[in-house]
């Protein structure tokens, strides 16, 4: 099949579509969702599916959540939209103690078969409580998966996955590239969870990345060879949780020199876990080195001049490379 | 049961509905096997009266393989789903959203059964309170909130921690209907509840039953207590309990004798003994199984 251009936010509003099709118990909720949300991720689906499918809620995430949690146990598919990741802290007690742990503390009697989708990520200057990335915080929780595509093709794979996966998942949407055109693949298509992709081959060093900055990542590493005739591969986690550490372990035992990178704080971050996990995975591998950027330690500014001090862009990253390749 | 903990057979710790049985009882009753009860850390009469094997729950408290969770649940999380029961929370107020989305599914789906929400008064107090009670009352959800209103907060008397007395009167700010009645009372309880359970069953939407009890163990089983009273809990246990009031009404009116309800007394303690039997005789998980069912699918 071709591709057809369309932004992020269409991609997943058509995995939406396809997975709507396919189960009628699959059942949309949120805050505006009839208006389609923050990014118009959902823009026509009530006028398709109708107010009985397409739920417009209360300002009242553990509701939210709570919601969906029942309804899943009760026989329903529910895709929850969060709007802005930072408001999954509404909602805290429902995601960490209720939703990720039911299966295995009811003893596998039932499964959580919710998505919940939040945007999250840096857009330029939404402030503190607008800006965050928190794959890091989640992660640390068993029983649920994280998913965080970099571009509309993978946010549409991977969203049906994720829709068709009996388990609760976090489906980050980074609010920079949510209204990105690209193209994206026609028809009805999976990408499998914890099936990372190598984006760009190379044989120097390789960033481990996900979501927005991956596509960072891809430009740091065209700089570097036209500038420095230095070769960087660049794979692309796509998610968090499950992790595919054998595809970054491959390409680190190629490359023997990694980076990770991601927009959350680097403080007791994800890249702590896969840099533990690389080394664990290759102890006899001596010559290894990994580093990892991401946001410094501080609440992400509103004024640019502060955001983008916290914040690592391009220009952090070709450093970050140069430096690690010169030692 | 509070024997056992308190001799030291029990993991964990244990909170005892003790005196609040004519809820649990009246209100499960009315249900069917489909209809959907969420309850809370101190469940276990929820789980028996909605149809839980005492045997399979004794041997959760017991962490055993062969209990209701597997062993993996424990004392605060029983839960059966192929008899609706959506489990016993931990959390204080963990109920209210998941019995309202069990109801929106129930809605959605167009079945004719209802979930019920079992919780305390200190419950009332959590967003989580006001957030599914004004849900159910903008979309008329089959639910029904049940309140066991035994005065204490855990530790802490409501009259120090929730601003008005009669908890039912915050039906009215949720577009729900609200009752408050004696929940010692098994009668009232069964009579309520009916009424509740019609109007969820026709689509008429939610219901706030503030059922007034009493704990007479304290939070947990060896809860110094230090918050309330001896005279309080005798007297409540001498004048207040439920299963006492109740044995009093039918042998009154002449619809059970003594002997029936001795008969009825001693098959309980034996369907009990027989399940403490079978949870001690039972054999804890295999820790090589730790790690099972922490995901449906692990890729």
């Amino acid at each position: 099949m071709g591709t057809k251009k369309m932004s992020f936010g269409q991609a997943t509003l058509e995995a939406m579509q396809f997975a709507m099709d396919e189960d009628p118990s699959l059942v949309v909720v949120g805050e505006d969702i009839s208006w389609g949300g923050n990014f118009g991720q959902f823009r026509g689906l009530v006028d398709k599916y109708g107010p009985e499918r397409v739920v417009d809620m209360p300002i009242s995430e553990s509701l939210i959540v709570a919601l969906s949690v029942g309804a899943s146990v009760a026989g329903l598919k529910i895709v929850a939209s969060m709007s802005f990741v930072e408001f999954t802290m509404g909602a805290m007690d429902e995601i960490v103690n209720q939703a990720a742990k039911f299966r295995y503390m009811f003893g596998g009697q039932v499964s959580v078969p919710i998505v919940l989708r939040a945007s999250d990520g840096v857009r330029g200057s939404s402030g503190a409580q607008h800006s965050s990335s928190f794959e890091g915080m989640f992660c640390n929780i068993p029983g649920i998966k994280i998913v965080a595509p970099s571009n509309g093709n993978d946010a549409k794979g991977l969203l049906r996955s994720a829709i068709a996966d009996p388990d609760p998942v976090i489906y980050f949407e980074h609010k920079k590239i949510t209204g990105q055109r690209a193209p994206v693949e026609e028809g009805d298509f999976f990408v499998p969870l914890g099936s990372a992709r190598v984006v760009n081959e190379g044989t120097d060093l390789t960033i481990v990345s996900y979501s927005n900055m991956l596509n960072h990542a891809l430009v740091a590493a065209q700089v570097i060879a036209d500038e420095d005739g230095a070769s960087v591969e660049v794979v692309d986690l796509r998610s968090v949780v499950p992790l595919d550490i054998k595809t970054v372990t491959d390409s680190a035992s190629k490359t023997g020199k990694v980076l990770i990178a991601h927009e959350s704080w680097v403080m007791g971050g994800f890249g702590a876990e896969v840099m533990a996990q690389i080394y664990e995975t290759l102890p006899h591998r001596r010559d290894l080195c990994v580093y990892r950027i991401g946001s410094k330690t501080a609440p992400i500014p509103f004024s640019p001049q502060l955001e983008s001090a916290v914040v690592p862009g391009v220009p952090d990253l070709v450093l970050e490379i140069r430096r690690i390749l010169a030692s | 049961m509070e024997a056992l903990f308190k001799e030291g057979h029990l993991p964990g710790f244990v909170h005892s509905c003790a005196g609040q049985e004519a809820i649990a009882v009246g209100v499960c009753d009315l249900l069917t096997s489909t209809d959907y009860i969420t309850s809370t850390h101190r469940g276990h009469g929820h789980a028996i009266a909605k149809g839980v094997d005492p045997a399979a729950m004794f041997a959760e408290l017991y962490g055993r393989e062969t209990g209701v969770c597997r062993g993996r649940g424990g004392s605060m999380h029983v839960a059966d789903f192929s008899v609706g029961m959506l489990g016993a929370n931990g959390i204080v107020g963990g109920g209210f959203g998941i019995a309202t989305g069990a109801a929106f599914a129930i809605k959605y789906q167009r079945r004719s059964d209802i979930a019920i929400c079992f919780f305390g008064d200190g419950a009332v107090n959590k967003g989580t309170f006001h957030e599914a009670l004004n849900f159910a009352g903008v979309h008329r959800v089959p639910v029904i909130f049940v309140c066991e209103n035994n005065r204490y907060a855990q530790f802490t008397a409501a009259s120090r921690t929730t601003a008005v007395e009669d908890i039912s009167v915050r039906a009215a700010g949720y577009g729900v209907v609200g009752e408050t009645l004696n929940g010692n009372d098994i009668l009232s309880v069964l009579q309520s509840t009916e009424r509740a359970v019609k109007r969820a069953r026709s689509g008429e939407g939610a219901t706030l039953l503030n059922m007034l009890t009493y704990r007479f163990s304290g939070h947990y089983i060896g809860d110094a207590e230090e918050y309330r009273s001896k005279d309080e809990v005798a007297s409540s246990r001498d004048e207040r309990d439920p299963i006492t009031s109740f044995v009093t009404y039918v042998t009154a009116e002449g619809l059970l004798s003594l002997n029936d309800i001795n008969e009825i007394f001693s098959e309980v303690e034996s369907r009990l003994d027989r399940a403490h039997s079978f949870a001690v005789e039972s054999p804890p998980p295999d820790p090589s199984t730790a790690l099972n069912d922490v995901w449906t699918t692990r890729e």
